[in-house]
This record gives C-alpha cells, sequence and structure tokens, in this order.
C-alpha cells in the first residue's frame, strides 16, 4: 500500500475531491461550533486525557475489576490475544446456539479483526445495520471513515446499488426515500436475528457495565430483539468510574459529528431474563502499542473521527488511499504499529500542521507522533527521493552564506525554471503546487533601499 | 497459559510511571433549565409539548396501536405489554415515564422499569416519554451524580429520534427506530 500513490488517484476526479473536502469540512465546522457553545471545552478535554493516562497506567487492574463485575452482573467475559482468536470465539458462540445469520452494529474492532469474511467463510450471513456499513457492504467495499462509512459515496450511487439490492426505483436518490428502503429490509433482519452484535464505547471497572452509542438506533434494534448479545470490546476502552461517562459523552458526539450527544446511549449491564451478553476483550496488538512509551497514547483514542475531517491530507486523499482499518491521523500512528512494512507511507501522509492534535478529545498528541514514526520509519528503510531534497533544503538552512548565495540563484532560476524539472518525479514537493509569482526585487533589496 | 493471563502478564511486565485519576468537577450551565432542556430536544429533532398536548397528537394521528406505561396517561392505551418483543413490530405509539432529563443535551435518562421491554422505545414507530420539570438536571455531570450506583439492568439516554445523515450528509428523521420523540414535560 502506498499512500502517495492512492491518493494521486483519488485526486484524478478533481470535482469529487472537492465535494469531500467540502463534505468533511462541513463536519469539522459543525463540531468547531458546538465545541465553542461549551465554556469548560478544554478543561473536559484535560480532564478525559488525564483520565485515559490513568486507564493505561493501570490498564490490569481495571480489567480484572471490570471482569469481576461484568460476571457477577451474568456477563459472559472472554479475552482474545488476537484477530483470529477474537473470530473463533464468536463462530463458537454461533455455533453453539445453531445460528446461521446475524445483524452487527458499527464495530471498527471487528473491521479490524476481519471477522465479516471470516463469518461468511464459515457460511453466516452478516448484515451490517448500520445504514452506511450496509451501504458499503452492498458494495463489497470497507468503511472509508470510521463514524461516516459511506462518505465517500454520492446518493446516485447508492441510489444505483438500492435499486440493485433493494428493488428501489432507478434514478431516485432522495435520501429520505433511500433511508425508508433500508428501514424495510432491515427492520426484517432485526425481526429475524438470534444473535446480534456490536462494538463498545466505553467499558465501565466500577459497574462492568458497557456504553454503545449510536443516532439510529440499530444497535438497540439488534440485540434487545435477539436472544444473545455479543460485544467486541478493545482492552483500552476501559474507563474507571461510572461518572467519568459524564465526561466522555460530553466530548464524543460533539467531537464527531457536532451534536451534543448521540441520540441513543445503550448502558448494558446484565441480561434480560433468559437472555445472554457475551463481551469479548480483544488485544491485537494493543499491548504492544502499551509497551511502546512514544505512541502510548494513541491508546486514548474514543474513536471520534474528528482527526479525519480536520485533516487536509484526509479530506483531499479519502479514507482509502490509506489502505488501513482505521484511516486518517490517529489511523497513521495505529496502523504502523500493526504492519511496519505495509503502512510505512501513511506517517508521511501528514503535513504536520497540527490539527488533528488541536481537535482531539483526548489530546492525543497525533502529529508529534507522525513526526516520530517518520523517524522510526527513516532509520528501518533509509532514504527516499523526497528526503534526499530536504536534506539538500537543510544543508542550506543552516548555513547562513550559502543561504545568501543561493537565495540569489533562486531568484534566477526561479525566472526560468522549466516545469520539467519542478515537477520532475525526482521532486515530490511539486505535484499539486505551482511555483510562486515572483516580486520585482528580493526583500533584502527593497529593506536596503527603505530602511537605511 | 490462557489469553487472559497472557494479556495481563503482557500490561503487568510494561514499566509505567503512576498517573492520578482527576477530580470531576461538576461545571455549571447557566440559564433556565426547562428553556435549555427544550432547545436541546428540538436540535435533536424531538419536541417538547405540555400536558394538554399529548391529546392532540393522538386526535391528530392516526395511531392504530398504543401502549402506555405512563401511569397518568393509562388511558390511551389499547394493548398489553406482550412476553415477546417481535410483538411490539406493529406498534405505532409508545407512551413511557422518563426518570430525568439533561439540560445540555436534552437526555432522558430510563431503565429496565420505565420500558418494560428493552426494545420498546426503539421498535415503535413513534416514541412519547413524558417526564417531570423539576426532575431536570444541568449537565451529564450531574446526570451520573443522580443516577449514583444502583444497579440497573439496562440504562438509556435516550435524547432523540432515530436518525441518520448517512446519505451525503442528508439529515433523515426515522432511521431504524422510532420516527419520533415528543416529550411531554409536566
Amino acid at each position: 500500500m502506498n499512500h502517495p500513490q492512492e491518493a494521486a488517484e483519488f485526486l484524478k476526479d478533481a470535482a469529487n475531491a472537492k465535494w469531500h473536502d467540502d463534505t468533511l469540512w462541513f463536519v469539522r465546522d459543525k463540531r468547531d461550533k458546538i465545541s465553542k457553545s461549551v465554556p469548560e471545552w478544554e478543561a473536559l478535554r484535560e480532564l478525559a486525557s488525564q483520565i485515559k493516562d490513568n486507564v493505561l497506567a493501570n490498564l490490569e487492574t481495571y480489567l480484572v475489576e471490570f471482569e469481576k463485575n461484568a460476571k457477577a452482573n451474568n456477563i459472559h467475559v472472554h479475552w482474545a490475544k488476537d484477530a483470529a482468536e477474537h473470530n473463533q470465539i464468536v463462530l463458537d458462540i454461533l455455533n453453539e446456539h445453531r445460528c446461521q445469520a446475524i445483524v452487527k452494529s458499527k464495530s471498527i474492532l471487528t473491521e479490524e479483526c476481519h471477522l465479516n469474511p471470516f463469518l461468511e467463510k464459515n457460511g453466516i450471513e452478516v448484515v451490517d445495520t448500520d445504514l452506511g456499513e450496509r451501504i458499503v457492504q452492498f458494495l463489497n467495499q470497507p468503511p472509508s471513515h470510521i463514524v461516516l462509512p459511506a462518505i465517500h459515496l454520492k446518493k446516485m450511487a447508492i441510489s444505483d446499488v438500492f435499486h440493485e439490492k433493494l428493488q428501489t426505483e432507478k434514478g431516485n436518490d432522495d435520501p429520505y426515500y433511500l433511508t425508508q428502503a433500508a428501514r424495510k429490509h432491515l427492520r426484517e433482519k432485526f425481526l429475524g436475528a438470534k444473535v446480534a452484535i456490536t462494538g463498545v464505547n466505553f467499558g465501565v471497572a466500577e459497574t462492568g457495565e458497557f456504553v454503545v452509542c449510536t443516532n439510529e438506533g440499530n444497535a438497540d434494534m439488534g440485540v434487545h430483539l435477539a436472544d444473545v448479545h455479543i460485544a467486541c470490546m478493545g482492552i483500552e476502552k476501559i474507563i474507571p468510574k461510572r461518572e467519568h461517562l459524564g465526561v466522555f459523552l460530553r466530548l464524543l458526539a460533539r467531537s464527531a459529528t457536532g451534536q451534543s450527544i448521540t441520540n441513543y446511549n445503550s448502558h448494558f449491564r446484565s441480561p434480560s431474563p433468559g437472555k445472554e451478553i457475551h463481551i469479548i476483550l480483544v488485544d491485537n496488538g494493543r499491548t504492544e502499542q502499551l509497551g511502546r512509551e512514544k505512541f502510548r497514547n494513541s491508546l486514548k483514542c474514543i474513536r471520534c473521527g474528528a482527526c479525519m475531517n480536520t485533516c487536509p491530507i484526509y479530506r483531499r486523499s479519502g479514507g482509502f488511499s490509506y489502505g488501513s482499518t482505521v484511516p486518517g491521523p490517529i489511523g497513521s500512528v495505529l496502523s504502523p504499529g500493526i504492519d511496519l512494512k505495509k503502512h510505512s507511507s501513511l506517517p508521511f501522509a501528514s503535513t504536520l500542521c497540527g490539527s488533528c492534535s488541536d481537535v482531539c478529545p483526548v489530546k492525543i498528541n497525533i502529529h508529534e507522533q507522525l513526526y516520530e514514526w517518520r523517524q522510526e520509519i527513516t532509520k528501518a528503510q533509509g532514504t527516499n527521493a523526497k528526503s534526499i531534497s530536504m536534506s539538500i533544503a537543510n544543508g542550506i538552512f543552516a548555513v547562513p552564506f550559502a543561504y545568501k548565495i543561493s537565495a540569489g540563484m533562486m531568484r534566477g532560476a526561479l525566472k526560468i525554471l522549466p516545469d520539467s524539472i519542478t515537477y520532475s518525479g525526482l521532486n515530490t514537493w511539486g505535484k499539486q503546487r505551482d511555483l510562486p509569482e515572483l516580486p520585482k526585487e528580493s526583500f533584502k533589496d527593497w529593506y536596503k533601499k527603505n530602511r537605511k | 497459559m490462557s489469553s487472559r493471563e497472557n494479556i495481563l502478564s503482557k500490561i503487568i511486565s510494561i514499566p509505567r510511571d503512576g498517573k492520578p485519576l482527576p477530580e470531576t468537577p461538576d461545571f455549571s450551565l447557566k440559564g433556565d433549565l426547562v428553556k435549555l432542556f427544550t432547545q436541546s430536544i428540538q436540535a435533536n429533532k424531538g419536541e417538547v409539548v405540555g400536558e394538554e398536548g399529548l391529546a392532540d397528537i393522538i386526535a391528530q394521528n392516526n395511531f392504530k396501536k398504543i401502549l402506555s406505561l405512563a401511569s397518568q396517561y393509562e388511558e390511551f392505551s389499547n394493548t398489553e405489554l406482550p412476553a415477546d418483543p417481535h410483538q411490539l413490530k406493529d406498534l405505532d405509539l409508545a407512551i413511557i415515564a422518563g426518570q430525568f432529563g439533561v439540560a445540555e443535551n436534552g437526555a432522558i435518562w430510563l431503565t429496565d422499569e420505565n420500558m418494560g421491554l428493552r426494545a420498546l422505545p426503539f421498535i415503535t414507530e413513534h416514541l412519547v416519554i413524558v417526564l417531570e420539570k423539576k426532575s431536570l438536571v444541568a449537565n451529564m455531570h450531574g446526570a451520573y451524580k443522580k443516577i449514583g450506583l444502583p444497579h440497573s439492568g439496562f440504562g438509556l439516554f435516550i435524547a432523540g429520534p432515530s436518525k441518520t445523515a448517512d446519505i451525503e450528509q442528508s439529515l433523515v428523521i426515522g432511521a431504524h427506530g422510532a420516527k419520533s420523540l415528543r416529550v411531554v414535560l409536566v
């Protein structure tokens, strides 16, 4: 996977790229407006960050406390060291209940574990029930964004696939009409499923409960009609106390979509009589990331997607260009930890502008970690074309005399530099960029004349 | 070694500095709670009505199957709570009592006792929640303080009708759950 190549592919359709950029900026703008309406916003971010620091410092204690309390509430607790074990646990539960078809609400963890293809290979029908996820599932695509899975698609593309799969009117791309068709289709699936799978937003050590947030109500439609609820949770999703939900629920939806809270925030503490709840606590590389001190606090992430919406690179390259389960800035910190070779181009898919860190509700220093990964990767891989031209520039800026001479040369060169050199393959920087219009005189010359 | 021990021992082997757990302040919210709560519900695409409003809603709509679990509005009920939630699939209107509301975001706290069946507030076509004005708290910190720690099998903060913006960020009300939420403030 190579981000620059994939991004270049995305940018070929300039009108679509502009639309994608604008759509995500719209979400970022909503986040800005609502966060500014909360006077204690910055205090909340700091609080959330400190709570998560405490969680990571005492993770083993909180996991054991969570397990003990969940078991006391009649919840079955499973532990999975990796994706394969997680998937097998899910399959075993399904087999035990002779279940051939499941409904599933949004869970980035199950995407990370590639649960759907595994279950399908084993003869299980998997229906994703979040509208955006159902759309991309129909198209055999992964989600392109962790909160807005179908954000890369125009409504006519959705109309076309619904016409094919749900027999909607050809050419009718009215969002209300299409949503109602999905509602009808998925209602049958909800009513027929014996097992429902969800992700987890927060697990509370103090009570052994877990919280799932949606706007559509699809997680609840699934689990309350099914006999068995399987919840898949990364071990870093734990928080110490119930009162901390107040802090995180205030931050999550405001950061994600600019709403004050998601419309449904479900607290699962024990099963209904005659029903079962299973929770699977999954490591899958998280303990390795915990062991990397520089990257440890990437595990604070609450998966709001704000860093994606604000990122100038994500907005202009699309989620698929990252080739990772979690795209965007935080994905570019998490993914190299999972597979450094496969994801080595991702930490470079950033301007290091720091906007991701500024909007992060748990104050992860995302851009600094991207810079750290670049150093790790460069050490591991040696130089590439961009770093050669950058090291020449570093040499020039480091020595004032060299800068003076070369500045004069550059002024001459800017006038005559043909595009073939500026935009050559060797100069990665020249892609998507134009050289500036040259002023008649240099600042130095102007200063000499005017400030004697 | 089981995966449980494997994961826990890996975590324990990682040296980490102690980090204290911060105190959560209450924070405050300026303004009239009823007004703020009403604005929040409206922003979430719900509606707030007075006591007389419920009768009007029922008179104006042709609801065939109505289930009321709110004691003061039992007269509107024309069906019983079934044993199996699947039998709620053609329910037009559910009327339930909420425990308290949160002014900053319109969230209303419900537990098993309010819902009868956990599927009820989701599967019903339309939802009415009856809430006392005096129950309102300012923000989520006050909300969790009020909830405390007693056991509730299932607890829900519901803040509006089912909605989605997954198709080109166009807001559509009525995705999978209730197509409307009306809050009767008494």
